[in-house]
């Protein structure tokens, strides 16, 4: 009998629904689970009832509590109340599979820790004491302060620098108020080296695909899996991410493993074991830092031995000779020692991704943090798939837009600012960095030198809402903090009072939860609605505070008889015009979230488009009552480059300047990126720098994802906490035996630029060569003044992180691989707190210096 | 008599049955009307490499406060933790239909609590 880990499990599964998607074990029906629903108890057909004494709501909830993504969820209210939530099994989107952040949400909704009020600081910043105020008088102080301080003083608008957090339901309405309500384009993270976060994968895609791709798994259907035209994929490589804890970029992770059920195989990429690793058929376990060398390898593989879709790469792609050439030199023998993987398995790799009927690679947060190669490695990948032929093809790559190509986002900073201040936005030469701008978000180290240095101008005011920039974004969070700390005039606008907001805010706006919220938005696809079910105290929705500044900063725009009187119409007009600036002259301004080719703005503006946007549903109350969700047919159409539907002109092909998929992208010379992809080690690295890792041996992977937090949210939350009480830092047995580690013990985790404590979890998901933490921990129940902030500082993987080392482009940065030590923590040890707040921190630093 | 099967080679481990069955029953910190006990991960001593080397698996163990969510299926509902369940693992339904889908190609289990009338 054959040892059981050489067992074959029979493919044909007897029981399976469908022959044509038979292929493979299939223990997954949908169609049976859609039968199975009792329709009359779950409402069909009905946005609102009355049941058991509650008011229950069919909706989508996004933000705040909140992820990337948008559920169909029920609300049961009581007295004003959210009493408890259920998933919505009708709804298309998940059917009904929540996840547990939200099944808790009255807890986060309700929390004592939720802002009430608006209220101004009372003592010094970080002492926590403040006096409650009107929203009129809060509206008095801020522009008081802009009239007096910034334009009574020859300023420009651009001296405004509006922060926000990741990608929630606050990406087209914090831009928006940036450049409606107070005029700058300055919207973003400010120690943000190379926007690594998502934007790397986003131009780096644009480049040789001229889109942005999405896995396909039939969310852009609305009969999902039975979709006619869908095919599940045969075989899915996930790299670099858990997309069943991080759910990132508008895509629901579970999506993948419904695949798995259904006969997908899987490849796994990633130096740490996940879900994905312990069900591979091929778990390579690279260096961090190394991943593009490794898919220059499958690359080079693919090529020399002709595994690709012949017919595709001659129809529709360019330089695929120039691209074989330049791969000759990526050996899988070459990879293999930069990334300490097997050959073999590289080039096992390669042939089973090409040789499958249809393969995607979902890649993760890595690509734009991980690397000191991001767009190389993000346009090899592309490559990858296009050599492969899977690119618009059922169960491989989808080209994606935003549904009925509402866009508004980013870009409204720059249509809705003065023109005056979107001319001083931070971009690349002001520092000296080569290439065109083309992310639509300020240059971050553009405005980190500015706040250090107060050129080309100051930064004056801050206006930071939904985000946590100490616990949060800020890469160098001590670094972040010290001149943070020098903006004259610094607004917090949130659900929670964050520790942030008590560090810096001179006065602080409490902002509603979905639940509280009446909105609309996409990201990707489909459409969906949020509905106002609750009130909470004085808050006000993002739409609300828009209007509310709008009305007494730019009554051109905003106030009674006005384009934008009501919060409502800020949702309207998001859906019947995607947002768009209307000249006094009648000249339409729209935002593409893509990016793109234009000289001037770096990113797509559509210039004198119409300025309806076409979208089928007319208005937010439509949309509710249609049950919250609607899909578009662009996203839905496969094979979009042969119909004509991806170029602006509706000829064939690809969005890209030759209208084939470009191996080696032209754009790539414009934005100060050289075309041809390498692999650039990191600046400390095993193989370039073995000297650091002798004093700091293990590569620490920061940003560990966990099902009960999502970045810095939830952890008000007490039963996210009852199953996940502390910030945790995973070690390998033999590490641990070898530092004198045990399980549960609280460690430092420390290199040259700062340490951390966490607290060890012993585990083999991770090898000698790693250690892997969390990030995003603040423990609201401990003391929120300074210099404690609820361990902001104390448990901050940004304590080790640096600002101003990105990749080629400038795009991208390191801070996921960074080298480290790690020790047990002793009693009377000096807290990061204490470090940073009392004692100057933990080094000096010099502007446009790491 | 009613039952969950669990095709558990697919949980995730995501907890997201056992938040929705505590809210729903209403039981504090500590208490739970579902568990999933985690098993690994491990590697098989001598295995080759492929998908069978590693184990790491979830497997959810049904209290004795679960009631099967009696009143919520007299209504036509589903069971909170099958309703919630993201890796779309776990079915409900009489022992007899349930047992149907147990065909040695996947990994099921089939729980049952004492019975509620």
């Amino acid at each position: 009998m054959a040892p059981f880990w050489r067992i074959e499990v029979d493919c044909k599964a007897p029981n399976c629904a469908s022959e044509k998607k038979g292929k493979g074990l299939m223990t997954f029906d949908y169609k049976e689970f859609l039968d199975g629903i009792d329709r009359k108890a779950y409402h069909e057909g009905e946005w609102q009832w009355e049941e058991d004494g509650f008011q229950v709501t069919r909706t989508y909830n996004y933000t705040f509590p909140g992820c990337h993504d948008s559920c169909g969820i029920l609300y049961y209210v009581k007295d004003g109340v959210l009493d408890h939530v259920e998933g919505d099994p009708l709804d298309p989107v998940v059917n009904g599979k929540l996840c547990m952040r939200c099944l808790d949400m009255p807890e986060m909704v309700n929390s004592p820790h939720r802002i009430k009020y608006p209220m101004k600081r009372a003592g010094e910043r970080g002492e926590n004491k403040w006096e409650r105020i009107s929203w009129d008088e809060a509206l008095d102080i801020v522009e008081k302060y802009i009239v007096e301080e910034i334009d009574g003083k020859g300023y420009g608008r651009e001296s405004i620098v509006v922060g926000h957090g990741t990608g929630r339901n606050i990406n087209w309405q914090i831009p928006f108020i940036a450049g409606a309500c107070f005029g700058t384009a300055n919207c973003g993270g400010i120690y943000f080296s190379g926007w690594s976060c998502y934007m790397p994968r986003v131009c780096g895609a644009a480049g040789p695909l001229g889109d942005f791709p999405v896995v396909d798994t039939a969310q852009q259907h609305k009969d999902r899996y039975n979709n006619p035209e869908w095919e599940r994929p045969d075989v899915i490589v996930v790299w670099a991410n858990e997309p069943l804890k991080s759910n990132a970029d508008g895509f629901y992770g579970h999506y993948l493993e419904i695949c798995v059920q259904m006969g997908a195989k899987i490849i796994s990429i990633d130096p740490v074991l996940t879900w994905w690793g312990a069900r591979a058929e091929i778990w390579l376990r690279p260096n961090p830092g190394t991943d593009a060398a490794l898919a220059l390898a499958m690359a080079h593989v693919i090529m020399e031995e002709d595994l690709i879709d012949h017919q595709f790469v001659e129809y529709w792609v360019a330089y695929y000779d120039e691209f074989k050439d330049h791969c000759k030199q990526f050996t899988p023998e070459w990879a293999a020692k930069i990334c300490s993987v097997d050959t073999d398995d590289i080039i096992a790799a390669a042939r089973m991704f090409a040789t499958a009927d249809r393969g995607m690679i979902q890649w993760g947060l890595a690509f734009d943090a991980s690397s000191a190669s991001c767009m190389h490695w993000v346009q090899t990948v592309c490559n990858i798939q296009a050599i492969c032929g899977f690119i618009e093809k059922p169960g491989t790559w989808f080209l994606a837009h935003n549904a009925f190509e509402l866009n508004a986002g980013y870009s409204s900073a720059d249509v809705f600012g003065r023109p005056e201040a979107v001319a001083q936005k931070f971009k690349k030469a002001q520092i000296g960095m080569p290439g065109i701008d083309f992310v639509g978000m300020s240059n971050p180290d553009a405005m980190a030198y500015a706040l250090e240095t107060g050129n080309p101008y100051p930064i004056l005011m801050f206006w930071a809402e939904s985000q946590n920039a100490i616990a949060g974004h800020e890469e160098p969070a001590p670094r972040a903090y010290k001149y943070m700390m020098q903006i004259p005039f610094i607004v917090y606008v949130d659900p929670i009072l964050t520790p942030s907001a008590v560090a810096f805010a001179d006065l602080v706006l409490p902002v509603a939860a979905s639940v509280e919220r009446d909105s609309v938005r996409t990201w990707w696809t489909p459409l969906r609605a949020m509905k106002k079910v609750t009130t909470f105290y004085e808050a006000k929705s993002d739409e609300e505070i828009a209007i509310w500044l709008g009305t007494r900063l730019n009554p051109k725009l905003f106030g009674p008889g006005k384009r934008f009187e009501k919060a409502i119409d800020l949702s309207n007009e998001y859906l019947t015009t995607g947002l768009a600036a209307i000249d006094e002259d009648g000249t339409v301004r729209k935002g593409n979230f893509s990016s793109g080719t234009d000289e001037n703005t770096g990113h797509q503006i559509n210039i004198n488009t119409e300025a309806d946007s076409g979208c089928p549903v007319r208005s937010h109350a439509e949309l509710v009552e249609a049950g919250g969700v609607i899909f578009d047919d662009w996203n839905a159409t496969y094979y979009k480059h042969e119909k004509g539907l991806l170029r602006p002109d509706g000829s064939v092909g690809f969005n890209t300047p030759s209208g084939r998929i470009e191996l080696i992208p032209t754009i790539f010379q414009a934005w100060g990126i050289p075309p041809y992809p390498v692999y650039t080690p990191v600046s400390a690295s095993k193989d370039s720098t073995p000297e650091i890792f002798e004093k700091y041996p293990y590569y620490f992977i920061n940003g560990t994802r966990s099902y009960e937090f999502f970045h810095t949210e939830h952890r008000m939350a007490e039963t996210m906490r009852e199953f996940h009480p502390d910030p945790l830092v995973y070690i390998n047995p033999k590490v641990a035996e070898r530092e004198g580690i045990k399980d549960g013990d609280w460690v430092w985790i420390e290199n040259w630029d700062g340490r951390c404590k966490q607290k060890a979890k012993i585990t083999n998901e991770v090898d000698e060569r790693c250690i892997r933490g969390e990030h995003g921990w603040w423990k609201p129940e401990e003391e929120i003044a300074a210099p404690h902030f609820c361990g902001a500082f104390d448990f901050n993987p940004n304590n080790l992180t640096h600002a101003y080392e990105s990749g080629p482009g400038n795009i991208g940065a390191p801070i996921k691989c960074l080298p480290a030590r790690i020790y047990p923590v002793k009693e009377g040890d000096i807290m990061p707190g204490t470090q940073v707040v009392e004692l100057g921190g933990f080094r000096e630093y010099t502007p446009m210096q790491p | 008599m009613k039952g969950i099967l669990v095709n558990y080679e697919y949980c995730t481990g995501c907890h997201s049955c056992e938040v929705a069955c505590k809210k729903y029953l209403g039981l504090p910190k500590g208490e739970f009307g579902i568990k999933v006990a985690e098993i690994g991960p491990f590697e098989y001593s001598g295995a080759e490499k492929g998908p069978r080397k590693w184990e790491w698996t979830w497997m959810p163990t049904l209290t004795k406060a679960c009631n099967m969510c009696e009143d919520r299926v007299a209504k036509g509902k589903m069971p909170m933790c099958v309703q919630h369940c993201q890796a779309w693992c776990m079915y409900y339904g009489d022992l007899e239909d349930l047992i149907k889908k147990v065909d040695g190609k996947t990994r099921y289990s089939l729980l049952t609590t004492e019975t509620h009338l």
